[in-house]
């Protein structure tokens, strides 16, 4: 081969289709999967665009985007770091609520009898799983949670840290962890439904999880995010996230 | 440097100590047969010890965490043994890094064991050394430097492990939150001072630990 051929074919290699629109999105875990169900509802809708989403844990994605990660749009788990990315000019005001998230105590089994945050120091709890609460909001309102029910101190030796809330969720499933405090959205999800059961946490327990979502510097300009970020307010969107448990603004009872 | 790093340090090397004697203890015999057989299944051991150098860590810790979980065969003998689950535990972390840094032990002691050839051994023989005799006082001398780099870069590779253990860790200070899981917590929270001072530590390390195999370690260089 020739070096102008082998040339030609290193490039038609790296070349990407050409499209009308592609965003990329980075949305925080406990999103896995009503994110899935929205981007392909709405790609019915655009089906020249393309919405690329990350997941992973909300501060990862905040260290990131502060470090330049080409994200268009931020999907938190909180409303405090796209708020901090808007203040340090790395995004757009304003932050815009989408959901209010809810944990839940979630174990494999469907024979599981209700469980209450006061069961999780018994013997056969041997792990733990939450989410990291360094990174993960999930993580900090399951600390706070068991800090407030007060069983930090008999639970804090047993914990396992998820490195987001679906790595966590993950940990429980495959019964490594007998037990974990997961995203509600993640324990309505297909996936894991039908593989165990789940114990609302009282919301008074912990702050709430009020998600926002921004569009980045990355995004300004770029009329697919503004559309993107725009079907959010649409009453299909609004059901899908209902439907994984998440309180969306207007209709916020679950206080 | 905060106590949470220390820790992490800490048991990094404990971590990384247990795995090499360990990998010098399984790794020996596999090395010895490999270099000595002419069986045909040479080829596929082989290929069996060196896969850990091709596979993503995260096929090798999806297949660790089903294995070693509840409902896999590792972690039903282990719980009928009534050492109880092994994800999330340093014993498990163990079992990872051995199987991890496999090759690396492996690799140099089998080409070293290759290099000192039929002959010293047969000349043993004729002096009547029983085989075992032969291989402590004639095979395991001669092969020293391969023993040496196998020692070094299975030390080495299991520090510098991420990947398997951010699967089946589950990050618990003090058990399983090695420096490269600490080092990714800290940048995470955006904490780069002390992901500067363990990641410098790290680099220094790298460094002295392969200019030692480089400079003090000759046979290393023939070695291919």
């Amino acid at each position: 081969m020739t070096i102008a051929r082998f040339i030609a074919l290193a490039l038609l290699l790296v070349a990407t289709p050409l499209r009308a629109g592609q965003i990329h999105v980075a949305a925080a875990a406990d999103l896995r999967f009503a994110m899935d169900e929205i981007v392909s509802l709405f790609e019915k809708s655009h089906p020249d665009d393309r919405i690329e989403v990350s997941y992973g844990s909300s501060g990862k994605f905040y260290a990131q985007i502060r470090n330049g990660a080409p994200f268009d749009l931020f999907f938190s788990a909180d409303s405090e770091l796209p708020e901090k990315l808007v203040q340090e000019g790395f995004a757009i005001p304003d932050v815009k609520p989408y959901a209010l998230g809810r944990i839940v105590l979630w174990r494999p089994g469907s024979d599981a009898r209700p469980l209450t945050l006061a069961d999780l120091p018994r013997v056969e709890n041997r792990r733990i799983a939450i989410a990291n609460p360094k990174h993960a909001p999930y993580g900090m309102r399951a600390v706070e949670a068991l800090k407030a029910a007060q069983v930090w101190d008999a639970v804090e030796k047993r914990l396992v840290f998820g490195e987001n809330i679906a790595q966590t969720a993950q940990f429980v499933q495959t019964g490594n962890a007998d037990i974990g405090i997961i995203a509600l959205s993640l324990a309505l999800a297909p996936a894991f439904a039908g593989k165990g059961s789940h114990t609302l946490i009282p919301a008074d327990l912990h702050q709430p999880l009020r998600q926002g979502f921004v569009i980045l510097k990355h995004g300004e300009g770029k009329a697919l995010a503004r559309a993107f970020a725009a079907f959010f307010g649409n009453p299909d969107v609004r059901q899908i996230m209902s439907r994984y448990g998440f309180s969306v603004p207007d209709t916020q009872t679950a206080r | 440097m905060p106590n949470a790093d220390l820790a992490a340090v800490w048991l990094t090397l404990k971590l990384a100590t247990v795995v090499t004697l360990l990998l010098l203890l399984v790794g020996t015999p596999i090395a010895w047969w490999l270099a000595r057989t002419r069986s045909r299944l040479k080829g596929v051991v082989g290929a069996l010890v060196a896969m850990p150098l091709v596979l993503p860590p995260t096929v090798i810790g999806f297949y660790l965490l089903v294995a070693m979980g509840p409902h896999g065969p590792v972690g039903r003998l282990t719980e009928a043994l009534g050492i109880g689950l092994l994800p999330f535990t340093f014993p498990g972390l163990v079992i990872a890094s051995v199987i991890y840094s496999l090759p690396f032990v492996v690799q140099p002691i089998h080409n070293a064991f290759g290099a000192v050839g039929e002959r010293p051994l047969e000349v043993a023989a004729t002096l009547r050394a029983s085989p075992w005799d032969a291989f402590w006082s004639v095979a395991v001398p001669l092969a020293r430097p391969g023993f040496i780099s196998g020692a070094i870069l299975g030390f080495a590779h299991t520090v510098g492990e991420f990947g398997v253990v951010l699967m089946i860790g589950g990050n618990i200070p003090a058990q399983t939150r090695v420096v490269s899981v600490q080092i990714y917590d800290h940048v995470e929270a955006l904490e780069y001072t002390q992901a500067h001072w363990l990641s410098g530590g790290m680099l220094l390390f790298s460094f002295v630990v392969l200019l030692g195999l480089y400079t003090f370690n000759p046979a290393r260089r023939k070695a291919p």
